[in-house]
């Protein structure tokens, strides 16, 4: 029963990215061909419709990872924590994809691969943080140990990105950066919202469909370790 | 309220106790500190950058991994024997069983410090005798913040696989906003700037305290359940 509900989310799942990954090789159409060259920037700002979105779903990830651990601490429903787990898992792939492409567009732009700006601070540390929630999960073997612990690490995270922000801040209040070339984009033309736009709402289903599939997996998953207990004992 | 306080007082005294009669972990982490304050001195070109502009740095990298080593023990004590079962079992609320945890390791940390912190001055010879009252508050504020997630992470770390690589993994992050506001303070103090200039760290360092050693209490229960 719970097998056969779980296929069918995967199936969904599935269905969902392959519509996703279809909509994405239209953004990368509209973006390359269709939206204008920014003047200043040239070719290499078309990154940003890639680099924005994944961000955006990263942290949304790692968002529903934190409050469903909250959720968890309260509900005790074994399906919460394997959701958070999902979202964990597909934030670090999103997560990696800013933190690669961030770099690739900042040595043009900025001048620089990286820069301790408050916002890549915090986001390189909240993705540590969750790297360091997944070798926690694959380091306990008791299903119901693991939900709890890693709903203990979620909530601290919750609590720890505020902190991390304030300090970066302070820290650059304190040593101004002389190198802030950084462009302020103060709204976007018409053409380049569009795509812009578009490409949140695709990452955004990507995001959907990753994570129907990965918790589908987690179920399953979840099945065959209790088969082999049960087989054990 | 007085017998959650008696019963923290208690399993306190317990780890210090045994602390005390074998002493592994106090001189083992006092050694590992005079060793990175003596490693780190080194760490730099002695031409270019002066051993005090180093210093809060070296000092606060010492300080947290010295930490470690000791929290890293605080509940594998518990482990032996399986003692956590024993503590689990008995009536005490789980807060007054992280107030006693935290104070144990508070002791053990403060003193792992404030042996090594008249090394660090002999060491690289900072000049320091007024900002030294400054200096220790700034460490009590610091030690209370990461010694707190500290003690809540080892909670929970030593019931899984690399224990110990599993604990500086997850309380790194944590670090990051007292040890940085620390090395900022420790560094005005050292060149003799009043405080007032650092009051935004010293704002950031308290709220840190208030808010991680309350939510670190609540949490401490759901990883003691079995």
């Amino acid at each position: 029963m719970i097998r056969e509900k779980a296929e069918a989310l995967a199936r969904r799942g599935s269905l969902l990215t392959a519509v996703a990954l279809l909509a994405l090789a239209g953004v990368y159409l509209r973006a390359l061909v269709f939206t204008p060259v920014e003047r200043f920037q040239g070719p290499a700002q078309k990154i940003f419709y890639v680099h924005a979105p994944a961000a955006w779903s990263g942290l949304l990830a790692f968002a529903v990872t934190g409050l469903l651990s909250v959720l968890y601490l309260w509900l005790r429903d074994r399906k919460v924590d394997l959701v958070a787990a999902a979202s964990a898992e597909v934030g670090l792939a999103f997560s990696v994809i800013m933190l690669t492409t961030g770099p690739l567009w900042g040595k043009p732009i900025w001048g620089t691969w990286w820069t301790w700006d408050a916002r890549l601070t915090s986001t390189l540390f909240i993705f540590l943080l969750f790297v360091g929630y997944q070798v926690l999960r694959g380091a306990i073997t008791d299903p119901e140990t693991r939900a709890r612990y890693s709903a203990v690490i979620g909530i601290l995270g919750l609590v720890l990105v505020p902190f991390i922000h304030m300090t970066v801040y302070l820290f650059r209040t304190l040593h101004p950066d002389p190198v802030v070339l950084k462009p302020g984009s103060p709204g976007l033309p018409g053409e380049m919202l569009v795509t812009l736009l578009t490409s949140f709402g695709v990452f955004t289903l990507l995001y959907l469909g990753f994570l129907a599939q990965r918790y589908a997996l987690g179920v399953l998953r979840d099945l065959k370790d209790e088969e082999a207990s049960r087989a054990v004992s | 309220m007085r017998d959650a306080l008696r019963a923290a007082w208690a399993i306190a005294g317990k780890d210090l106790a045994i602390e005390w009669r074998t002493k592994t972990a106090l001189v083992s982490s006092v050694a590992f500190a005079v060793l990175v304050l003596a490693v780190l001195y080194f760490a730099r070109d002695p031409t270019a950058v002066g051993a005090v502009d180093v210093a809060p740095g070296a000092l606060w990298v010492t300080f947290t991994f010295a930490a470690m080593i000791g929290l890293n023990r605080a509940f594998l004590l518990e482990r032996e024997n399986q003692a956590m079962d024993g503590i689990r079992l008995a009536p005490v609320s789980p807060q007054a069983v992280f107030f006693g945890k935290l104070a144990a390791n508070l002791v053990f940390v403060g003193t792992v410090e404030l042996v090594s912190l008249p090394l660090f001055i002999l060491f690289y010879d900072v000049p320091i005798v007024r900002g030294l009252p400054a200096l220790l508050g700034i460490t009590a504020m610091a030690t209370v913040a990461f010694v707190a997630v500290g003690t809540l992470l080892s909670s929970m770390v030593v019931r899984t696989r690399f224990a110990e690589l599993m604990l500086p993994l997850l309380l790194l992050p944590f670090l990051v906003p007292p040890v940085v506001g620390a090395v900022q303070a420790t560094a005005r103090i050292l060149a003799d700037r009043p405080l007032s200039e650092v009051q935004g760290w010293l704002k950031l360092l308290a709220a840190f305290d208030i808010v991680f050693v309350t939510i670190s209490t609540f949490l401490f229960e759901a990883t003691l359940e079995e």
